[in-house]
């Protein structure tokens, strides 16, 4: 980042909530569905009342390792649940089960795909399980807090990368990246308006090749733009306040999106001393190595891997590739689509046509008014000479409001694609009688005009003759 | 009163099945006998109705010839098991008028066993106290009084009230826990049987936590068979509480009368404390002499770690309970006193709902955990643990159970040792290694002091083997021949 | 260890125990020497010996994702001192 005072190394770690897409919470039997009527998915358990005790969600374990895997980390066979120990009115029991000491993953890696096509690793330290807490509401009343339990107890992963992201523009394909991961695994749904997944940035600055600064934490960033436009505020904000001879205190801070600010958040306890100890009421969890073995084996095919995949068999740049498997469902559609046909072709009319229509219309791949087979369809159309290039624009624009195949739509409407050398050179002729002037002009040298005749011919032929074919025969009439 | 308040729960239910009585009027006895037994301030609530409509169900299943183990049995239990729809306290303001929507998965295998509930009976608050003199409810007073003395005597704790309760005839059982000795040591103090199972033999699920790790449901009854009868109907695995053990429940009525021959009785040699009370070592050297005379034998056990094991308890216990009790913040039940800000309602909550007690340990438990000291103490403390549970690992390769005093003296009167809580803390000594290596430990009533209070023999056994604990017990009861009954018994004085 | 009179004051704001200065101060003595008696556990060597993790001598068990528990907002909010609209209500926080 440049600045006043010349160029600033931004730091960002980034700490991910993730809610582990079981159906009951971590260590009770309640739901975890989103949006219920409050306080009707909680537990006596949850709720803390006394005498509740703690029993762990198997699948809760299962979804952890599984992204452990996937961020191809250590699998910490025996892990630890602890204590964290602090005051406030959604958490019921005045601590939180956690993992401090010994989490049940530990160091991995994520890779990102930048913009240029280029890709950056950044490590992550470790993940871990932890319940989440509830929701307090400030806004209903104007002396009282109003305490919803439903969310006390779901299953979080922690997810806690190494300080290795150096912009807002990395943070973003970070987020990106381990969002893709997560719901590829299945393991969490990423859906981050329903708060799925949220941020935790810790940002800090220092003068290229000076020492690390001291780092601010902006907290509760739900959506991937936020945490960009908050780190980069925040960045901002540190270098300004120590350009004016001020220092960086350690603190958490909130993002004010509105405002486009991040300030100070008042803190949760007086210190933070968490008072971390392993939870008397569980036991030490010791994983067999068969069983994460077993589930190494049912992992599908992750974003890394499907892309050098494509790049490899479908001869896709690592830019397209990247772009293709960032969603699984946009991934999967393009290879129904490219399955025993041009992959280029393919790769082009999903990423560039379709998700054209796509990002216009608001919509994901699932909502798509063209199913893969009638997209692989006209593209059959298009290789076997059909449809030109032109024409399948057409068509693929009558498929869209019309829902019908290619193939259908070019019956109905006889967009069949001239090829008959005879059909094009009567058009041509037809064309040409009454362009003599024109003729002369381009003989005596204005080639441009072949364009010119070219948008004639085609217009007459209402699009449908084969350019390459119209091209080469145009210019032999023209040349007499 | 009738005799009925005499009879063992063996006996009651060899009455019931014999029809000498029904369980009505053996209810019926118990009942007014609770109430006779105000002045001892055992019971927090008497549930007469409730006892009374369990007892008609009772007598409705012995007609057809189909009782339940424990059909008609009046129970009292302490405050500290969640009953729902009664009031359950702890014997703290912080839980006042608390009505628990669950039942805790020990009182409801005993009423699924055909018992019936007398009422809560008193405790030192959240169980942390070893004479229930720390009650926000008020002292209980023992049912015995020193030879020639009018004064009040403690009945133990933390769970005095049941203790009381059982001694008085008021009950003709109950069930306490035991965190470092709360069944055991008030049932040597008033002359009755009292038995802390293995860790994870009886589920903790709905019982008020005080320390996680230590916590132990157990029966507090007038005989051995009483216990194994009670322990029978109370175990088994709860997949509620992650610490129960996945164990069948044995017949431990079974164990009950076997004798000892051929059992290696181990005596730990740093058991023999300075300063011990001589008629404390005349009643262990008796207990020895039983055991030799049942033909069993004698081995000297080493226990090196003894004298470190209360202050280990006097950091693990409040850590936890610090952690524990954090739930009590006046937001979703129990007491809420009014505060200017969330902060200050817990602060004002708590500080007047906790009492002076609860609050030292709440402190030292904050203190232990808090950064920079948990390696000095608590991590320290739980490795100490370990090596305590080590000693016994070794101990129990040269004996199949162990024999100590329970307590190191009788009942003292209330309003003694209230000045120093470690003199206090003194009186676990015994008790305490035992609920720190998780193993089963019992207290018999083994013989009378100068005063002529009861003193406990205590024999500690091998995880899980509570049947052999069971049986060495009883043979020291059946050779002890405790028959002393307490000054105050409920309807007769 | 000697425990002073702003430790005790720190740690009970930490365990959200209001005490009065006098309080305090007594037990700042009082819990130093619990605290002194404790410090007994020092003589012991330890070095290498495993913290005990339970006496439960078994593995954690788990269990089936299932949905078997919640739905009765009516039971949790029983016991509240403040409820309203189905909230548990408490004194207002500000973030």
């Amino acid at each position: 980042m440049q600045s006043r005072s010349g160029e600033w190394e931004v730091v960002i770690g980034i700490e991910t909530h993730a809610h582990v897409t079981s159906k009951a919470k971590l260590f009770s039997g309640a739901s975890t569905e989103f949006g219920a009527a409050p306080n009707t998915q909680v537990s006596t358990v949850d709720a803390a009342f006394p005498g509740m005790l703690p029993v762990l969600n198997r699948f809760c374990v299962e979804q952890a390792v599984k992204t452990g895997i996937g961020i191809e980390a250590e699998i910490n066979l025996t892990s630890i649940f602890d204590r964290k120990n602090y005051f406030y009115p959604d958490l019921p029991a005045g601590y939180q089960i956690s993992q401090f000491t010994k989490p049940i993953v530990g160091k991995g890696r994520i890779v990102l795909d930048m913009a240029d096509g280029s890709t950056r690793e950044i490590g992550i330290t470790r993940l871990h399980l932890e319940q989440d807490a509830g929701k307090s509401l400030h806004d209903q009343h104007p002396s009282m807090t109003y305490v919803d339990l439903n969310r006390a107890g779901v299953a979080l992963m922690e997810i806690v990368s190494e300080p290795d992201l150096r912009s807002a523009e990395e943070a973003g394909a970070y987020v990106r990246k381990l969002r893709s991961i997560l719901r590829y695994l299945g393991t969490c749904d990423g859906n981050m308006e329903e708060g799925s997944l949220r941020c935790d940035c810790n940002v800090s600055v220092r003068k290229t090749g000076g020492k690390l600064g001291t780092r601010c934490e902006v907290k509760n960033l739900n959506s991937v733009r936020f945490v960009m436009q908050a780190i980069d505020h925040e960045a901002r904000r540190q270098i300004e306040l120590i350009e004016d001879g001020g220092t960086v205190v350690q603190e958490t801070r909130l993002y004010d999106s509105g405002k486009g600010v991040t300030r100070p958040m008042r803190s949760k306890e007086e210190s933070h001393d968490y008072r971390y100890f392993p939870d008397p009421d569980l036991l030490p969890l010791v994983l067999e190595k068969d069983w994460v073995e077993k589930l190494r084996a049912s992992l599908p095919e992750l974003p890394d891997a499907r892309k050098a995949r494509f790049v490899r068999d479908y001869k896709l740049s690592p830019y397209d590739g990247g772009v293709l498997v960032a969603e699984q469902s946009d991934a999967e559609y393009f290879e129904t689509v490219a399955k025993g046909r041009d992959a280029k072709l393919a790769s082009n009319w999903v990423t560039v046509e379709l998700f054209g229509v796509l990002n216009k219309a608001g919509k994901g791949i699932s909502d798509s008014p063209v199913s893969a087979q009638h997209l692989g369809e006209l593209i059959d159309l298009i290789s076997d000479g059909t449809l030109s290039g032109r024409l399948a624009k057409d068509v693929f624009a009558a498929m869209i409001e019309t829902g019908k195949g290619a193939k259908a739509i070019v019956a109905e409407q006889g967009l069949k694609q001239v090829t008959d050398t005879g059909e094009i050179e009567r058009a041509i002729d037809a064309v040409l009688a009454k362009e003599a002037a024109n003729i002369a002009k381009y003989r005596a040298g204005n080639e441009k005009l072949l364009g010119y005749f070219v948008g004639a011919v085609m217009k007459a032929t209402q699009g449908k003759a084969n350019p390459a074919l119209l091209n080469e025969l145009l210019k032999k009439k023209l040349a007499g | 009163m009738s005799d009925l308040t005499d009879l063992s729960i063996a006996g009651a239910r060899d009455g019931l099945t014999r029809k000498d009585f029904t369980a009505r009027e053996l209810t019926q006895a118990y009942v007014a006998a609770a109430a006779a037994a105000r002045p001892l301030n055992a019971f927090l609530v008497e549930t007469p109705e409730r006892a009374l409509a369990a007892a008609k169900a009772s007598d409705e299943r012995i007609a057809k010839g189909k009782a339940l183990p424990l059909d008609g049995i009046p129970l009292a239990i302490k405050d500290l098991f969640c009953t729902e729809g009664i009031e359950t306290t702890a014997a703290s303001k912080i839980l006042k008028g608390f009505l628990p929507v669950y039942e805790s998965t020990v009182t409801a295998k005993l009423w699924a066993h055909g018992a019936n509930m007398l009422g809560k009976t008193n405790l030192d608050e959240f169980a942390m106290g070893s004479a229930n003199v720390t009650s926000a409810y008020g002292n209980v007073e023992s049912p015995w009084r020193r030879a020639g003395d009018n004064r009040p005597l403690v009945p133990g704790g933390s769970s005095g009230g049941s203790a009381a309760a059982v001694a008085a005839r008021a009950a003709a059982g109950a069930i306490g826990t035991d965190t470092g000795g709360s069944i055991r040591q008030p049932a040597s103090f008033c002359g009755i049987v009292g038995l802390k199972p293995t860790y994870g033999r009886c589920s903790r699920w709905g019982i008020v936590a005080f320390a996680s790790s230590l916590d132990q449901a157990g029966p507090m009854t007038r005989s051995v068979r009483d216990a194994a009868i009670m322990l029978g109907a109370m175990s088994g695995h709860d997949p509620k509480d992650s610490t129960s053990a996945d164990l069948a429940v044995p017949d431990f009525e079974k164990a009950i009368g076997q004798g000892i021959k051929g059992m290696r009785i181990g005596i730990p040699k740093e058991y023999r404390l300075d300063g011990m009370p001589a008629e404390i070592e005349a009643l262990w050297q008796r207990g020895i002499d039983w055991i030799k005379a049942a033909g069993a034998s004698i081995v000297e056990i080493s226990l090196p770690m003894t004298q470190y094991a209360l202050a280990a308890y006097y950091i693990i216990a409040p850590a936890e309970a610090s952690s524990n009790l954090a739930r009590y913040d006046g937001v979703r039940f129990g007491l809420r006193v009014k505060g200017g800000s969330l902060n200050e309602m817990y602060e004002n909550t708590r500080a007047s709902g906790f009492g002076p007690e609860v609050r030292r340990r709440i402190l030292i438990g904050t203190y232990v955990l808090s950064a920079g000291y948990y390696d000095a103490y608590y991590l320290k403390a739980q490795q100490v643990r370990t090596l305590i549970a080590r000693d016994f690992d070794k101990a129990f390769q040269a004996c199949d159970a162990i024999l100590t005093p329970t307590a190191p003296s009788a009942a003292f009167a209330i309003g003694e040792k209230m000045d120093d809580p470690i003199a206090m803390y003194l009186n676990d000594v015994f008790t305490v290694p035992v609920n720190l290596a998780g193993l089963p430990g019992i207290s018999v009533p083994a013989g009378l002091s100068k005063d002529g209070l009861p003193l406990g023999l205590q024999i500690i056994g091998k995880a899980f083997d509570e049947a052999n604990v069971l049986r060495v017990g009883q043979a020291i009861e059946s050779a002890a021949q405790f028959t002393a009954k307490p000054a105050f018994i409920a309807g007769k004085t | 260890m000697a425990l002073d009179k702003a430790t005790v004051a720190r740690i009970a704001t930490l365990a959200r125990i209001k005490l009065p200065e006098a309080e305090c101060q007594a037990l700042a003595g009082e819990l130093s020497k619990i605290m002194d008696w404790i410090e007994q556990l020092n003589a012991v060597k330890t070095d290498g010996v495993p913290p005990m993790a339970s006496v439960a001598h078994m593995s954690l068990p788990m269990r089936e994702d299932k949905v078997t528990d919640g739905g009765e907002r009516d039971k949790i909010l029983q016991n509240a001192p403040q409820a309203e609209n189905g909230f548990f209500a408490v004194p207002k926080v500000i973030e």
